[in-house]
């Protein structure tokens, strides 16, 4: 079964026929051409999918494409304007946050959505007291942020230089 | 000695060439390529683990909808004979694992694709499954030789005689379990046959690898294939060569001319087709006086390998060469498996190996009462045991004293289950590690000029490495130019001959047929070429493993906590400290060190590939039951290097370092488990069950 939707990608609104079986990924992957997120396992264990969702961080693969008709997806080339990084592209260039770059457009994406969930002052499973406040106070513990980064596999191992970048972010 | 090159790029932290087209996405991995109107290939694989393919129905398939073609041994291109049997797919009507290709279907859409090869039926005449590794079976043979070239057994002096004698002695068995490489893009093919070309866009860590391997395969002639890899995400060894999957898109892609044939594996596919670490058995027996100094060394390992095609880890290998001891004794036996084909994973025989020598050495520094750094430092040896020839350069002792001090060891309590926070039980732990030097023969470079800029062309690949940016910084050296003024390419066997990413062997490679390049240009064409000037050089043959003993080595350090309810292991804290020659980019070494390490971490805390010996199948085949490391386990883990650079092997002064980084990681945290708990596991993965009830 097929169905016609439209979905706004990195501020361009494109419509497509995608059969219903098609992942939000495969849509922008086959369809659309939108290699950006990368497909590392198609079951939503790796986040090598990740974009930005109606602006929030989402795993692709584990959304059909039907289902999200009319929904804005920034991806991360989407978050360069003007031609320049976005502040969480450049610190990862700057402290080597990646050897193969295979995870690292899903990592981004998670990293910015991640900061603002922070903002937004969203707990996690390590967060101690879930009443305190948590905002983006760079003395936020490195383990929040290792833990809301758990979802982004990376095999290269570059886990301390992706910390490192988000801390150059929230720091500045 | 070789001409060493003077650096002035070299040693410089530049940053990656191509990091804004990875934190954009842009940077192209095999899928990527645009292609007009491809088409999808799933594959059919064997629900046997050994047997035969009595009938295979594709009339379902092939009335679906949207199917371009289903190909089947019935109707597949005939391969020319090859060695590797683990290529002959499609060929005959044998199955010899669980998962083997036994057909494909291509389609309009993956989904259109993936729903056909559901409808694909195969009757089977199915034997029984012998998936079960252990020590004492009675079919244990032995290979003629093992991985790398070497010999499969050696035996120097009396082992038995000298352990029998020894003051003290360790006689304990060590295992590691089977392990995925599980690069975090999946292999993928994609094929093109078209004007009686063929051209693959391949996840490979070699394209000239790929080329040699499938050409003939394919009964093509050379000029007929291109394999073009600009981008690869990570491969640790299981890309190193061309598996199946790459001969099923092409086989694809010829019958059906002018469309790109697309092919992803799973995930899950990836647990058969791709290789594996062996699981290992580890009969490890030292002896030595009671001062620490060993008398003998003996290694001996049981692995698996496929009945379908023989792969043989050479695990015990770096036990010959570590530690200085008189008699010595390593071997190697294999038990013949209806499973999938192991291949490389990261630092093939000496990560297994050296975690059971090193944990083996823990043992004795107990035994001894000998702090374990100084049972390293004493065992040290300025000459090859196995060869008697000198080191390039070793410095073992530097790696274990400078990562002493740093590490903060000299005030450790050696006993055991002494130091406890809250629930957590605390301890530290160290291992060496080692990993060969290696510079491959077969790799040419050519530097062509033009515009103020030289144009550096070889057919190298980048899997995460740094390739882009490491061998642009030698051929700014080499040429005596400012970094920015070279373009190079690489990722193309149109490009000139080049070997595999692989034995950390690519900058020495790589590097040197550059630099033979560069300076043949010099010669050719001096300091002010001629627009469009252009020479092509080879890396000139050495003879420097007759004379030497190329090797790197290592010291890694770990702190543990250990949960005493619940068994957890955390790793707070990792150092390792390397002798490798050399840094051509110390920020993307640091990147490649601290991975390797972090792999490493992986192995020890998590990962086990577990097959249900009754169907040759590995049970938890996707990355939810697979587990690898995460942002979570991985807390401060930092690697530094001597300052050195090793003069004999190439004119860059390296050793190569993507392999070093893993081995003896897990050695080291284990053996920081044992100082928390007091509880010795000698198997892998240190999971929480095996630190309760004590
Ligand atoms: S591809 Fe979506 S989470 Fe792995
Ligand atoms: S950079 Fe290779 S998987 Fe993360």
């Amino acid at each position: 079964m097929e169905a016609d939707i439209t979905l706004v990608v990195d501020g361009e609104r494109r419509s497509l026929t995608v059969d219903t079986r098609t992942s939000l990924l495969d849509a922008l992957r086959d369809h659309l051409g939108v290699t950006s997120p990368k497909k590392g396992c198609d079951h939503g264990q790796c986040g090598a999918c990740t974009v930005l969702l109606d602006g929030r961080r989402a795993t692709t693969c584990l959304t059909f494409a039907v289902a999200q008709d009319g929904a804005e997806v920034i991806t991360a080339v989407g978050l360069v304007t003007d031609g320049e990084l976005h502040p969480v592209q450049e610190a990862f260039c700057e402290n080597d946050a990646f050897q193969c770059g295979f995870c690292t457009p899903g990592q981004v994406c998670s990293v910015v959505g991640m900061l603002d969930e922070l903002r937004a002052g969203h707990p996690s499973h390590v967060t101690a007291d879930l009443t305190a406040e948590i905002g983006t106070d760079p003395a936020i513990e490195d383990d929040e942020i290792r833990e809301r980064m758990s979802g982004n596999l990376c095999r290269c191992g570059a886990y301390g230089n992706i910390l490192a970048a988000v801390r150059q972010v929230t720091s500045s | 000695m070789t001409d060493t090159l003077t650096a002035h790029s070299m040693g410089t932290p530049l940053v990656r060439q191509d990091a804004m087209a990875k934190v954009t996405g842009m940077a192209p991995y095999a899928y990527d390529h645009r292609q007009d109107d491809p088409a999808y290939l799933h594959p059919v694989q064997a629900t046997i683990a050994r047997g035969r393919v009595v009938q295979i129905d594709t009339t379902a398939a092939d009335e679906l909808d949207g199917v371009l073609l289903t190909l089947t041994r019935h109707n597949a291109p005939r391969l020319a004979e090859s060695e590797d049997t683990e290529m002959h797919i499609l060929q005959h009507d044998e199955v010899a694992f669980r998962g083997q290709l036994i057909g494909a279907v291509v389609a309009r859409t993956p989904e259109i694709a993936r729903e056909a090869a559901a409808l694909v039926r195969v009757t089977y005449e199915e034997e029984a499954t012998d998936a079960r590794l252990s020590a004492d079976r009675e079919d244990l043979y032995r290979p003629e030789q093992v991985n790398g070239g070497f010999e499969t057994d050696t035996d120097t002096g009396g082992v038995d005689a000298a352990l029998a004698s020894s003051a003290v002695q360790v006689d304990q068995t060590y295992t590691t379990p089977m392990e995925h490489n599980n690069p975090m893009e999946p292999h993928t093919t994609v094929a093109l046959w078209q004007d009686e070309h063929l051209t693959l866009w391949d996840s490979i860590q070699g394209v000239h690898a790929a080329h040699t391997a499938l050409a003939p395969l394919l009964r093509l002639e050379p000029e007929q294939l291109r394999v073009i890899t600009p981008f690869v995400g990570g491969g640790f060894g299981s890309k190193g060569k061309p598996h199946s999957h790459e001969v099923l898109a092409a086989m694809a892609a010829m019958r059906l001319p002018g469309r790109a044939v697309k092919l992803a594996l799973t995930r899950q596919q990836m647990f058969t087709l791709v290789g594996y670490r062996t699981p290992t058995i580890n009969h490890v027996r030292l002896g030595a006086d009671r001062d620490g100094r060993l008398q003998a060394i003996s290694h001996e390992v049981v692995e698996q390998t496929a009945r379908l095609y023989e792969f043989a880890e050479q695990t015990a290998v770096p036990s010959r060469t570590v530690y200085a001891a008189p008699h010595r004794r390593t071997s190697h036996r294999l038990a013949t498996l209806d499973v999938p084909v192991p291949f490389w994973m990261r630092a093939p025989g000496e990560c297994p190996g050296m975690h059971a020598l090193e944990v083996a050495m823990d043992e004795l520094a107990i035994a001894c009462d000998l702090d374990p750094v100084e049972l390293r430092v004493r065992n040290d040896t300025a000459t090859d045991p196995e060869t008697g020839l000198p080191f390039t350069h070793r410095d073992l002792v530097g790696c274990l004293r400078e990562g002493a001090d740093r590490f903060g060891w000299a005030d450790r309590d050696p006993r055991p289950r002494q130091r406890r926070e809250g629930d957590w039980l605390v301890g530290t732990g160290v291992a060496a590690s080692t990993y060969p030097a290696m510079s491959m023969p077969g790799n040419t470079a050519r530097i062509r000029y033009g515009l103020g800029r030289y144009t550096v062309e070889i057919g190298a690949v980048d899997i995460g490495t740094g390739t882009w940016t490491a061998l642009a910084q030698i051929a700014a050296d080499a040429l005596e130019c400012p970094v920015g003024h070279i373009d190079l390419r690489i990722g193309d066997s149109d490009l000139p001959q080049a070997t595999v990413e692989g034995g950390s062997s690519g900058i020495a490679s790589w590097g040197g047929a550059v630099v033979a390049a560069a300076r043949a240009f010099r010669a050719e064409h001096g300091r002010l070429p001629a627009e469009w000037a252009q020479t092509e050089a080879e890396l000139p043959e050495s003879d420097v493993t007759q004379r030497f003993a190329p090797h790197s080595f290592g010291a890694q350090f770990a702190q543990v906590r250990v949960n005493a309810r619940t068994g957890e292991v955390r790793v707070p804290r990792m150092l390792g400290v390397f002798s490798v020659g050399r840094i051509v980019n110390p920020r993307t070494a640091h990147s490649q060190l601290t991975g390797g390490m972090v792999m490493g971490l992986s192995m020890a805390l998590h990962e086990h590939s577990v097959m249900d010996e009754r169907w040759g199948h590995v049970v938890n085949h996707d990355l939810a039951g697979y587990h690898i490391a995460s942002h979570a386990d991985v807390c401060d883990v930092d690697a530094i290097w001597l300052d050195e650079v090793d003069e004999h092997l190439n004119p860059m002064g390296t050793r190569g370092i993507g392999e070093i980084g893993i081995v003896g990681a897990a050695a080291a945290i284990a053996n920081a488990t044992f100082h928390a708990t007091g509880v010795r596991v000698r198997g892998l993965p240190l999971t929480p069950e095996h630190f309760l009830d004590h």
